[in-house]
């Protein structure tokens, strides 16, 4: 287990070429630019393909081709990239495959800016593109989360086929510290006997996201939903931090959590009981390692870098009698621990 | 007894779902041909776009991926990618590749991506009941160009074969119709040659086959094949445009 000294863009790259990602197809956007950069120098030497496509919507659509035929696939973009790739992920979730999708979130609507940002929890959790799925959602805080869940959501990909995704800002993409590479020596992935393999054994497979005929289209949406069930049983993560006997406990995640958990430090070093509940999968929600909370504590402050999208999934999960507030930074400029303790503190004297 | 004639191998036993006069079936089975002559039924994967020949994977009996609209030939790179062993085609018509999908068709083809690609010409939007295509001819009505496309508001009917043939990445290009027994012959090899170039790893290949679409044309079927003959083939001329050997790359 190598001990390395790594960016959060070249752990979770690092993590794909361990995880056994054979197909990676990139378009420049800024910025989540050292991904590609990375992985068009490292995949080819581990016999992996690399390409440079037209445009998103091209490569998302490459990963499906790809993905096809058995092997893994994943591509990385922002915001703006994740918007013209929805088609591509509905197809992708419709058709069964699976395929990792990174985003390394900026600023938006439209070209917003290239900041920090928290704005695409939306489109992550609730969809994006056409149709009734859900893609898993993955929220690392470290360099070393970079790596392990990329790992995360190249199993979970495959176990359920279908898409994942990484949500992540920038500020964790850049960050350079310690990752232990645990899989130095690369994962073995199974065989997956549904691809298309060197060629035709026995029937003929198809693979589609077009039922016409009778209720098959019924089935077929029934049937992704109880993967998502199946998902909401066992691949939730969470990172509950000081919450047993906590006052107040802060929620956020990737950037905030991590800054968020020194806001607590500082708090109970001023005397107030203060925990962090950080949601590490998005998609499937902890929803009731949250409500199992709300049954100690009475107090919830919510931070996200934009004007309040995951607080919507807080208040629905953890009921209207509690007070829950909220902190918002729709711009690039991240909150400091202090600035968080403060609110903190602003929150219980109401 | 001698076999002189008999449904290619590839081909299910299942009817075609065609409109009648509609060349769609025609073109399955010349490509149906050209997989049996070469042997590659088991090799053969298709990328098959949205428009009417989507149920290709019910007659043919080959490992078959759908592609979403217009993005067959990026679907088609991720597959020839992954599995460079096998003989990848793609089968889309002219909303499919020469509108929605234009980027993926110019861009694959220029990367010279070593694939066959299919492309059905009836200057119209078939499946989705007559709407106007890049390729509808100057004039021609359709549900959405009513009073006749005109240049000035819709620009001018695309010539794929030709576009295609000045990229570098293009091994071959052709242009083929359906109409005559010389038409049909031309068309076969043509179809051949394709999977040809791919076999030999030339690079990418195109067959644009110009098909009669009687229903959305409102036309009786004979009359719709007069109308490929004098007034599509004047515009879209037929031949080859671009043909590579293998001594051309060694």
């Amino acid at each position: 287990m190598e001990k390395l000294f790594l960016r959060g863009s070249e752990s979770l790259a690092l993590g794909a070429i361990d995880a056994s990602l054979k197909f990676y197809a990139g378009y420049p956007i800024t910025p989540q630019n050292d991904i590609p950069e990375f992985l068009s120098k490292e995949l080819p030497k581990v016999g992996g393909k690399f390409v440079q496509a037209e445009s998103e919507v091209a490569k998302i659509n490459m990963l499906l081709g790809a993905s096809a035929c058995g092997i893994r696939v994943m591509t990385s973009s922002s915001s703006p990239g994740i918007s013209l790739m929805q088609e591509g992920i509905s197809y992708l979730a419709g058709s069964e495959l699976p395929a990792v999708i990174v985003n390394v979130m900026r600023w938006g609507p439209g070209l917003g800016g290239i900041g920090a940002s928290q704005g695409d929890y939306h489109q992550a959790t609730k969809g994006g593109g056409h149709g009734d799925y859900f893609v898993p959602v993955f929220a690392p805080y470290s360099a070393q989360e970079m790596y392990d869940l990329i790992i995360k959501a190249f199993d979970v990909a495959d176990e359920y086929r279908t898409p994942a995704m990484i949500l992540v800002d920038v500020m964790i993409s850049l960050m350079k510290e310690k990752v232990l590479r645990r899989y130095d020596k690369g994962i073995k992935v199974k065989e997956k006997k549904w691809a298309f393999g060197s060629k035709k054994e026995g029937d003929q497979k198809i693979i589609k996201s077009l039922y016409l005929k009778g209720n098959d289209l019924e089935r077929h949406n029934w049937k992704l939903y109880e993967k998502y069930q199946k998902m909401c049983q066992k691949e939730v993560l969470y990172e509950a931090y000081l919450c047993d006997d906590a006052e107040i406990i802060l929620i956020g995640f990737g950037m905030i959590a991590r800054i968020g958990k020194s806001a607590v430090d500082l708090a109970r070093e001023r005397g107030i009981k203060a925990g962090l509940f950080r949601p590490i999968s998005l998609i499937p929600f902890p929803e009731r390692e949250l409500e199992n909370l709300s049954t100690k504590c009475e107090n919830f402050l919510v931070v996200e870098m934009n004007t309040g999208q995951m607080v919507h999934d807080i208040k629905r999960v953890v009921g209207k009698d509690h007070n829950i507030g909220f902190y918002g930074k729709p711009s690039s400029y991240a909150p400091n621990p202090e600035e968080l303790y403060l609110k903190i503190k602003e929150y219980l004297e109401k | 007894m001698k076999v002189v004639y008999k449904k290619p191998e590839v081909l299910k036993n299942i009817n075609f779902h065609f409109c009648p006069g509609c060349q769609h079936g025609l073109v399955h089975k010349i490509i149906a041909e050209a997989i049996d002559n070469f042997g590659i039924k088991d090799r053969c994967l298709a990328v098959i776009g949205v428009g009417c020949g989507v149920f290709l994977y019910d007659y043919f009996d080959v490992d078959s991926l759908e592609a979403p609209h217009g993005r067959g030939l990026a679907v088609a790179t991720g597959v020839k990618r992954a599995r460079p062993e096998r003989i990848v085609f793609t089968y889309q018509g002219d909303g499919d590749l020469a509108a929605i999908g234009l980027a993926e068709t110019v861009h694959a083809a220029n990367r010279g991506e070593n694939v066959s690609v299919f492309f059905v010409n009836n200057t119209i939007y078939g499946m989705t009941g007559g709407q106007m295509a890049p390729t509808t001819l100057l004039g021609q009505i359709t549900t959405t160009s009513p009073y006749g496309r005109e240049f000035q508001r819709e620009g001018y009917p695309i010539r794929m074969a030709e576009m295609l043939a000045t990229l570098e990445g293009v091994a071959f290009s052709a242009r083929v119709a359906l109409c005559t027994p010389k038409q049909l012959m031309d068309a076969k090899k043509a179809v051949k040659k394709a999977f040809q170039m791919q076999i030999e790893g030339l690079g990418f290949s195109f067959v644009e086959i110009l098909s009669s679409c009687p229903t959305n044309w409102n036309m009786q079927s004979l009359d719709a094949i007069k109308r490929v003959e004098e007034e599509m083939i004047p515009f879209f001329p037929l031949g080859i445009y671009k043909e590579r050997r293998v001594s051309d790359v060694l």
